[in-house]
């Protein structure tokens, strides 16, 4: 069964520029999927609509049944808990500890205290950073601060995982860390989707690859046909 | 229970926060505490000022002489008369016997010459000492009150109270004004510089929205910070009134420069000031930081 359905989407800014042209796209339950496509092919328009940082001017987004372009804004926080996103930038506050920077994602929940402790060491130890729960970001390598941020976004039990170029600040080292970390979370029945412009990563990993090209689907690969090569193709 | 559990995290949070942004919260505390200083201050004129007219304006009395042969059912008419009059708050009879006493008592020389008089020989008058209650139509009473029959003269200081009246009113309204002015300039200004500070973690209003915080969710932390700034800010206004007010009054012994300029007793007073200041305070403070976490959450 399909998780995200994306129905004949069209999204124009207010300046006239038109990023994201017609698409239709089905993501099924469980699925890893790259979104490729060299800069300003609309690939972060299209996961800021899924996650409702933007709205489409057309067409249809339904997640798990709820049809996001129709959300309010003061509804949108329905939408988030279901969903956790990932940034380049890590998003984390700097001027909490690992622990408050992960727990914040259920304290607005209103969960008890003691669920809330439970469930942060226990997505910390899933990322490797049990024994750093009392740092401050600012005291952690890049590729910890993006365990933490993934932590953070995992904490409450999403159904869909929105990675935005999470390895776009990291070396290769680091960044297959963090794949792996992604596709541990994927093993345990999260969708994962990930915009990144490391096609190496992408070849690696043998998952679905869509590609995109000013603002269309250019090429959709199924599980493991992706070859380094086709970008360079492409171009 | 979640209720509560999300209220308690909020105060917790929002404590925190405003020791964690100290710097930035050190500013909105002092911009509440000079304007609140300032606020106080002008309150405590114009409490002053008002006070001081309303007792001017008790004191002001129309006295009323009868003619001097007046009987007493004369008395009894024109009393009657005078309470037909609308502006009347109180009279009061003064017998020329009475008057004579009071003028005997006050000095020797007095009472020599008028011990041996009778109440027939008497040159002095019966006076009706008449209140009013809008002392802005004092003249437009004494008036009808000099029209009675048998009523020889009206006298209420003419002129000078009229002046005295019209400068008492320009000085009411524009320490209404004034405050009114102050308070509203105070919001803005506080609001402002509660939306600079706020302005800089626009990014944990941003973590906020993506970890599924509802607005309200996102509000209440902020404007409780805002209390928290208030009451900070409020504190030493608090304190310096109180002090300096209480210091004040005793030094000057409770009136300033004459007896017939009397200051208002600092208890209950500056009780009542200290309570308007925090309020004031507390309202800004959260009206500022609502007004500033509102323009963050617009997408």
């Amino acid at each position: 069964m399909d998780l995200i359905r994306i129905c004949n989407v069209k999204k124009t800014y207010k300046t006239g520029v038109t990023a994201v042209h017609e698409m239709s796209l089905e993501i099924g339950k469980g699925d890893f999927v790259f979104i490729i496509g060299s800069t300003g092919c609309g690939k972060s328009t299209l996961i800021k609509m899924l996650y409702r940082e933007e709205k489409p001017t057309s067409g249809k987004i339904l997640i798990g049944g709820l049809d996001v372009g129709k959300l309010r804004n003061n509804k949108v926080y329905k939408l988030r808990r279901k969903i956790g996103v990932v940034f380049q930038d890590f998003k984390l506050l700097n001027k909490t500890t690992v622990y408050e920077n992960v727990a914040f994602a259920l304290e607005v929940l209103g969960l008890p205290k003691s669920e809330i402790h439970a469930k942060v060491l226990k997505v910390l130890d899933l990322v490797g950073l049990k024994n750093k729960a009392n740092n401050y970001p600012t005291q952690l390598s890049g590729g910890e601060q993006q365990r933490v941020a993934i932590a953070r976004s995992i904490v409450n039990g999403p159904k869909l995982l929105i990675c935005d170029e999470p390895t776009g600040n990291l070396d290769k080292v680091t960044s297959m860390e963090i794949m792996n970390v992604l596709e541990e979370i994927n093993k345990m029945g999260t969708t994962v989707i990930m915009v990144t412009h490391d096609t190496d990563i992408v070849a690696r990993m043998k998952k679905r690859v869509i590609l995109l090209d000013s603002g269309r689907i250019l090429k959709d690969y199924e599980k493991g046909t992706y070859v380094n090569e086709s970008i360079k193709d492409n171009k | 229970m979640k209720a509560l559990r999300i209220i308690s995290r909020n105060i917790r949070d929002s404590f925190k926060s405003v020791l964690r942004n100290f710097s930035l919260s050190l500013a909105s505390i002092s911009c509440i505490t000079i304007t609140l200083i300032v606020v106080a201050i002008s309150l405590i004129l114009s409490y002053n000022v008002n006070n001081f007219t309303e007792l001017v304006e008790k004191d002001v009395t129309i006295v009323t002489f009868l003619d001097v042969n007046v009987t007493e059912q004369d008395r009894q008419l024109i009393l009657k008369e005078i309470k037909k009059i609308d502006n009347i708050e109180n009279i009061e009879f003064e017998s020329k016997m009475a008057i004579s006493k009071e003028m005997m008592e006050s000095s020797e020389v007095f009472k020599n010459i008028m011990s041996d008089w009778t109440e027939g020989e008497s040159p002095l008058q019966d006076t009706f000492l008449v209140k009013v209650k809008d002392i802005k139509k004092i003249g437009e009473t004494a008036n009808k009150i000099g029209k009675i029959e048998k009523v020889s003269v009206v006298k209420y200081g003419e002129g000078m109270i009229e002046q005295l009246v019209s400068i008492f009113d320009i000085v009411k309204n524009a320490c209404v004004v004034i405050v009114i002015a102050l308070i509203v300039v105070t919001a803005f200004l506080i609001a402002n510089t509660i939306k600079i500070t706020i302005y800089s973690r626009r990014k944990e209003i941003e973590i906020m929205r993506l970890v599924g915080a509802s607005n309200i969710n996102i509000k209440i932390p902020f404007i409780i910070e805002g209390l928290f700034l208030g009451i900070l800010g409020s504190i030493i206004p608090i304190i310096a009134l109180i002090y300096s007010y209480s210091t004040i009054y005793e030094h000057f012994d409770g009136q300033l420069f004459s007896p017939f300029i009397r200051l208002v007793s600092p208890t209950p007073f500056i009780y009542f000031v200290s309570l308007v200041l925090l309020v004031i305070g507390v309202l800004v403070g959260m009206f500022g930081s609502w007004r500033a976490v509102k323009k963050y959450l617009k997408i």
